[in-house]
């Protein structure tokens, strides 16, 4: 994989327990904790991105040759207005919540009190390298935390300038970056840290996890998964096909998260699809896409090859309709469809993570790919019409797991209603795609493989805090039933008093006098 | 055959689990129907079987009707009525507001259960850790196997027995059994697992749930900290002792994670303090140390052995002030007060879960923040003090999964407040609501139309473009209406 970082000294077990001792030092100095340091870090990290917003965009296309609006869309604007939402909320956030008590606590009152959780690492990716290392660290400077980023090793350009300007712009006692790849990450993980943030694969989520659990250290695992698109005929196709094919090759030429992974749509339906994303591609990219400058490359040659070997299986080559040209010396990947390839393929059993789409249409037989434990009764139904066909196709989605998104695009009330109470995902939107991704106020984050914990908005500032109860009581009202000697007239009171009944608790004073 | 209790083999462990995946994936437990009626059943449960829980509690931990009432039924049967109570409002979505640049769009956070969960409940309050979980789980919507503590097995026979005569046999499931069941249920493939008990267990929960990316929440323990400032009142005084001492040996005798572990207070009220402690005691348990009235025992043997190895050390034992007599043949051990024992023994470094109750003499209460602060952060730190300032010195210089002022153990009845640890007591948080969102997943949907589209947001690109989003994304609405109108102008 990729090589150490350029810094003089290895950082290994020793140099990740000392970094340790320096950051939980500062931690417990109390300076992350006010407001005004919150405030002040978080005024710089939008310095960050102003002053250095050619930098950041040079970075960026030197690692994935991104086209810089692209790369300004997804990465500068969003951790902007991250920033901006911080900046504008952290008041509020930081406000202990007035909760009620009832007669069962009288006399009483309870607030729950945020306070920042203490010294928390945060692993970015490569796909997003600037924001996927960044946003978090909005949300865990927020809450008060000292922290620890690790930006993706593939990116060197943008690992090395987020250390440089990191290491510049912020508080350098409480916040700090490790580059490195596999060694220097597994001397992080061997530490007791207070929460890990991971973004990235499955595979390497359960390693975090499986080093999480040695220290009892809570997770969150941002990964993802195969993100449906379900496409119904009843549509305003040509908004439809912009959106489907922004989502999936204007983010990063497929290899995000997010992206629509692959698409389902009715054998009617899918010739006038095709043909119109066919039309769109060519609008975007041109007749030549590996001329283009607007579509982002294959991050490097390892994963240029596994999708080469997607397409190279012998169950699909027969199935591309469109693309399918590569240029492996300059990492190029045309965006590529392919039509009913077999569900047992490769491209099938994994995330494609890439600009390959392939595309379903019902009529075919789903077999659900985990066995006995989940039977569809509902495959072998007649089909009587293209909601009907597409309603099972349903199934297809859930026996893959639970993707990070799924999206469907129609205006069938009872489809959506449908799709919204079976599809299990992170999160769902129909008739657009990726676009949840902007919208502070829902949760971020995925469910079963594609994940565990969410963020955004006040979501990162919770992620990265403890919320504790508080309860006040005063001396007056002190109940003898609560202590021995014990009697049943006791328990009569207790039992109203847990009750929560005002009226009985009255009753069982009465009878006690 | 179809009781819902299974035993050692493997085989069955995952027949169970296939119905129960059956179960949920037919959509049955997601109806607020079944949700509510199998609560109603549980409450039902209850009551038609107090007798029978409490001679179970009584044969397992010694437990008194009353304190079982309180610490066990009462919980479970208040937790049921709220869940009852307050399901349609946590079943629904919750609307987002958005902004207008979205327009036109809607979008709300709907939960949906997350499917199939385990639950592992502890020994100490083995009807209450069980069941209260599972009231979330159940309210979620979840199909759920409970493997209750076979450390109290007249308990954990009770609910395998008890629970399949009222609830839905297909959705909920109680698998009983020790240490090799549960690693049978931990290889398993869980879509949340619960897990009440010890930091060392959970940490093997935690390594197997990693394989399958399960997520978990984790309640443990702790050292939990009494902080006794000084009250010039001297009934409020009185009262503060009651409410340590209904604290420390109430609950199960010591053996509860949020029960006090030790005291902290000025040297020059220590004395003051313990003697009130020794008149209290006597009040609430009787004069004879052999034959403690309302009083739960130790739960077994080894247990009892490890709480007797903590006095044993001679350093430790020379500190005992009042108690320290031992009953083995019948588990017990008499409250006992320390004072200042050497900080490096076992009893000062491990969570006691017993009825030994160290006090710790500061010279300046204050001291106590710091004190705290070195040791790990516990599921509840209590304090008994009238200074507000010191008050909020606590609350803002230390961490622990709760603070209470002036009681104890109070805060697990309120509701409206998560429970829960924080750092090496736990994560994750339940009761009310909290315990419906645990076992949720908060899905987010964004619905679009195909109105108004924002051409920018795609290629090709160019500096309209890229205007246009850098405006959008401050919401600057009026910029990006004088770009609009600046480009039709060209």
């Amino acid at each position: 994989m990729a090589e150490d970082s350029e810094t003089k000294k290895v950082f290994d077990a020793e140099a990740a327990a000392s970094l340790m001792k320096d950051l939980r030092g500062s931690y417990a100095s109390g300076r992350t904790r006010s407001y005004e340091w919150r405030v002040a870090q978080l005024k710089n990290m939008m310095k960050i991105v102003d002053d250095h917003e050619q930098d950041i965009l040079d970075a960026i296309r030197a690692d994935l040759c991104k086209p810089d609006q692209e790369a300004y869309i997804a990465e500068i604007s969003i951790m902007k207005s991250s920033c901006m939402r911080a900046l504008g909320e952290l008041h509020r956030w930081m406000k202990p919540e007035k909760v009620k008590t009832s007669v069962t606590t009288f006399p009483s009152s309870a607030e729950i009190v945020s306070e920042p959780l203490g010294v928390v690492l945060i692993i970015g990716a490569w796909n997003f390298p600037l924001l996927l290392s960044l946003d978090p660290a909005i949300g865990a400077i927020a809450a008060g935390n000292a922290v620890v980023l690790k930006p993706s090793e593939l990116c060197p350009a943008t690992s090395s300038l987020i250390a440089k300007l990191v290491g510049k712009y912020l508080d350098s006692s409480c916040v700090r970056v490790v580059e490195g790849a596999v060694a220097e990450t597994s001397a992080l993980l061997e530490q007791k840290w207070d929460k890990i943030f991971f973004t990235g694969s499955g595979r390497v989520g359960r390693i975090v996890l499986a080093a999480a659990a040695k220290h009892l250290t809570p997770v969150t695992l941002e990964l993802g998964g195969k993100c449906p698109v379900v496409v119904d005929s009843d549509i305003n196709l040509p908004v439809a096909i912009n959106r489907i094919a922004g989502g999936k090759w204007t983010s990063n030429n497929g290899q995000a998260c997010i992206a629509p992974d692959y698409l389902i749509t009715t054998k009617d339906f899918a010739p006038k699809l095709i043909d119109a994303l066919k039309h769109q591609l060519e609008a975007w990219y041109g007749k030549d896409p590996l001329e283009s400058k607007d579509l982002a490359h294959i991050v490097n040659s390892h994963h240029f090859d596994r999708l080469l070997k997607l397409l190279d299986d012998d169950k699909v080559s027969g199935k591309i309709i469109h693309g399918g040209q590569r240029d492996k010396a300059n990492l190029k990947f045309a965006p590529t469809i392919l039509l009913d390839v077999p569900e047992d393929s490769l491209i099938m059993g994994e995330e494609i993570f890439g600009p390959l789409l392939p595309i379903f249409t019902p009529g075919k037989r789903f077999v659900p790919t985990v066995g006995p434990l989940f039977q569809t009764g509902s495959l072998f139904r007649r089909q009587n019409n293209n909601v009907d066909k597409l309603e099972e196709c349903f199934d297809m989605i859930i026996s893959r797991g639970k993707p990070l998104a799924a999206y469907l695009f129609t205006n069938n009330k009872k489809l959506k209603k449908k799709f919204v109470k079976t599809v299990s995902a992170g999160g769902l939107v129909i008739n657009d795609t990726v676009l949840h991704f902007a919208e502070k106020t829902l949760p971020f984050g995925g469910v079963g493989e594609s994940g565990m914990g969410s963020y955004h908005g006040k979501f990162s500032y919770d992620n990265f805090s403890h919320r504790k109860s508080v309860l006040y009581k005063g001396f007056a009202g002190d109940a003898s039933a609560r202590y021995p000697p014990y009697s049943d007239r006791k328990l009569k009171f207790l039992k109203a008093l847990l009750s929560g009944s005002v009226i009985g608790v009255i009753l069982a004073l009465i009878g006690w006098s | 055959m179809g009781s819902g209790v299974h035993g050692m083999e493997g085989g069955g462990v995952e027949e169970s689990l296939a119905e129960l995946r059956q179960t949920f994936r037919s959509g049955k437990t997601r109806t607020a129907s079944w949700r509510k009626s199998q609560l109603k059943a549980l409450l039902r449960l209850i009551h038609e079987n107090e007798d029978k829980i409490f001679e179970a509690l009584k044969h397992d931990l010694g437990k008194h009707a009353v304190e079982a009432y309180r610490d066990e039924l009462g919980v479970v049967e208040k937790s049921a009525n709220n869940s009852l109570s307050c399901l349609d409002e946590w079943m629904a979505p919750k609307k987002s507001k958005l902004p207008w640049l979205f327009f036109p769009a809607s979008a709300q956070v709907l939960p949906e259960p997350l499917g199939l969960v385990l639950i592992l409940s502890s020994w100490n309050f083995p009807i209450s850790m069980a069941l209260d979980p599972v009231i979330g789980a159940i309210s979620a919507g979840n199909s759920v196997v409970l493997k209750p503590s076979e450390q109290a097995p007249a308990c954990s026979y009770l609910l395998a027995h008890t629970i399949p005569l009222y609830l839905d046999s297909k959705a909920i499931k109680v698998i009983e059994g020790g240490k090799e069941i549960s690693q049978q249920l931990l290889e398993q493939k869980w879509d949340k697992i619960f897990f009440t008990g010890s930091s060392s267990v959970a940490r093997i929960v935690m390594s197997a749930a990693a394989k399958h990316l399960t997520p978990v929440t984790l309640e443990l323990g702790g050292k939990c900290p009494v902080i006794y400032d000084h009250l010039s009142s001297p009934s409020d005084t009185e009262v503060a002792v009651k409410r340590i001492v209904g604290g420390k040996w109430g609950p199960c005798n010591g053996q509860a994670c949020i029960g006090v572990d030790y005291v902290l207070v000025e040297e020059k009220y220590a004395s003051q303090m313990i003697e009130m402690l020794k008149k209290t005691i006597k009040k609430f348990y009787g004069e004879n140390p052999k034959q403690l009235q309302n009083i739960s025992r130790i739960v077994n043997e080894h247990h009892f052995q490890r709480l007797r190895n903590l006095i044993k050390d001679p350093l430790v034992a020379d500190s005992i002030v009042h108690g320290g007599s031992i009953d083995e043949e019948n588990l017990f051990i008499e409250p006992t007060i320390l004072l200042d024992p050497p900080l490096d023994a076992d009893i000062m470094t491990e969570e006691i879960f017993g009825p030994l109750l160290p006090i710790i003499t500061l010279k300046n209460i204050e001291e106590s923040i710091e004190f705290i602060n070195s040791r790990p952060k516990p599921l509840a730190l209590y304090a008994f003090t009238k200074n507000e300032a010191f008050k909020r010195r606590i609350l803002s210089e230390t961490s622990s999964g709760s603070v209470t002022f002036n009681d104890i153990m109070v805060q697990f009845l309120c509701d409206t407040l998560p429970f829960g640890g924080v750092g090496q007591s736990g994560f994750g948080s339940y009761h009310g609501k909290y315990s419906f969102d645990n076992f949720s997943h908060e899905k987010a949907v964004l619905q679009r139309y195909f109105i108004l589209e924002l051409e920018p947001r795609f290629p090709p690109w160019n500096d309209f473009k890229l205007n246009f989003i850098r405006l959008a994304y401050k919401f600057d609405y009026l910029g990006l209406m004088l770009l609009l109108l600046g480009l039709r102008r060209d």
